[in-house]
């Protein structure tokens, strides 16, 4: 019975959206010919918001990737409630994990030797490769996001190959705090210096060079080592591994 | 004609709305949620898309680049869907430890 509801709803859904997506054009529009709705004047301008960033998001920010101009630059208030939903789901998955902590776990078998070796080799290589993801997030696709889940990952590795082992939390703890406060000094620090949060304060510099766009690498290394400690949070909860 | 990516990205969506109206088992249904997610993001990113465009990173080779704001925004969702997919698999692995399951039948039986 719930099956043929659920079938019947699905292609219902299917038909409508699909009828209602014919109309909207695939691939060959011009971005500059987004009109674009000012209420104040009341007027169609032709100044499209992404031929905007297109065009003067390098000279504005100084970011070489577009989006992580708009995310970390336009869009930077965004991305620090986007960080705060992160860090609040982090804690929900360890305090709901936490209640559960009192029964008795059950035997983790060891991994093989193959596992074991591998993931001591591998660790700091993937730590590394996260870390060049979110440092060079205003120059390469990346950022800090990416390169926090690849660094969660290399602790998930570990969590699979030892049992036994599981993440300082006090440690992760710091870290964490300190990269949010990093991201909200930064934005005061702006606001005290040219009246906007997260204004870009410091230079430039020269376009596609590791050391330029301003406050943008600050706050996406900032980022990075906030996801990563937060997912390595979320998985050492979830192993439900402590002493 | 409607393009695939918008398809692709509808059918994903229907599948998801499918899973969770009428599988029982928790763990289909987030795998559900998720999959809705997924044809969100991907009908997002191909409503950006400009034929012939690249990846709006400028390094002075090209000249033609799709529209950034959608794969910002898009970003934001996946962060986003990954903190709902992990407090939902916390809370059904707090469900399975006290009842014992993960059949919904089950689990609604049990309270009776």
């Amino acid at each position: 019975m719930k099956r043929i509801l659920g079938g019947v709803i699905a292609v219902l859904i299917f038909i409508v959206l699909a009828l209602a997506f014919v109309h909207i054009p695939f691939g060959n529009i011009d971005l500059a010919e987004y009109h674009y709705y000012n209420p104040v004047d009341n007027e169609h301008t032709q100044d499209s918001v992404p031929q905007h960033y297109l065009d003067e998001g390098k000279k504005e920010t100084g970011s070489t990737n577009i989006v992580t101009a708009v995310v970390v630059d336009y869009r930077g208030f965004d991305t620090l409630g986007e960080v705060t939903v992160l860090f609040l789901a982090s804690t929900g998955v360890g305090s709901i994990m936490y209640i559960f902590e009192k029964e008795k776990r059950r035997k983790v078998r060891r991994a093989n030797a193959v596992v074991e070796t591998a993931s001591k080799l591998l660790f700091g290589f993937i730590i590394l490769f996260g870390a060049y993801i979110f440092v060079h997030g205003h120059l390469t696709p990346g950022g800090g996001f990416p390169g926090g889940a690849v660094i969660a990952s290399s602790f998930l590795l570990l969590y699979l190959a030892y049992p036994r082992f599981h993440a300082e939390h006090k440690n992760l703890n710091i870290a964490e705090s300190l990269a949010g406060l990093t991201f909200v000094g930064v934005g005061i620090l702006g606001l005290f210096l040219a009246g906007y949060f997260l204004y870009n304060f410091l230079p430039f510099g020269l376009p596609t060079y590791l050391f330029s766009a301003g406050v943008i690498p600050v706050i996406y290394v900032a980022v990075g080592v906030k996801v990563g400690s937060e997912l390595t949070g979320i998985v050492d909860a979830m192993m439900g591994v402590r002493e | 004609m409607i393009p695939y990516y918008y398809l692709a990205s509808v059918a994903l969506i229907v599948i998801g709305i499918y899973i969770v109206i009428a599988k029982k088992n928790l763990i289909k249904i987030i795998i559900g949620l998720d999959m809705m997610d997924t044809g969100v993001n991907l009908l997002l990113i191909s409503i950006g898309y400009v034929k012939g465009g690249t990846a709006p990173i400028e390094n002075g080779n090209y000249t033609l680049y799709v529209d950034p704001i959608p794969q910002a925004l898009v970003l934001t969702a996946i962060v986003i869907g990954v903190s709902v997919m992990a407090l939902a698999l916390s809370i059904v692995i707090g469900l399975y430890k006290n009842t014992g399951s993960l059949e919904l039948d089950e689990i609604r039986r049990e309270r009776k």
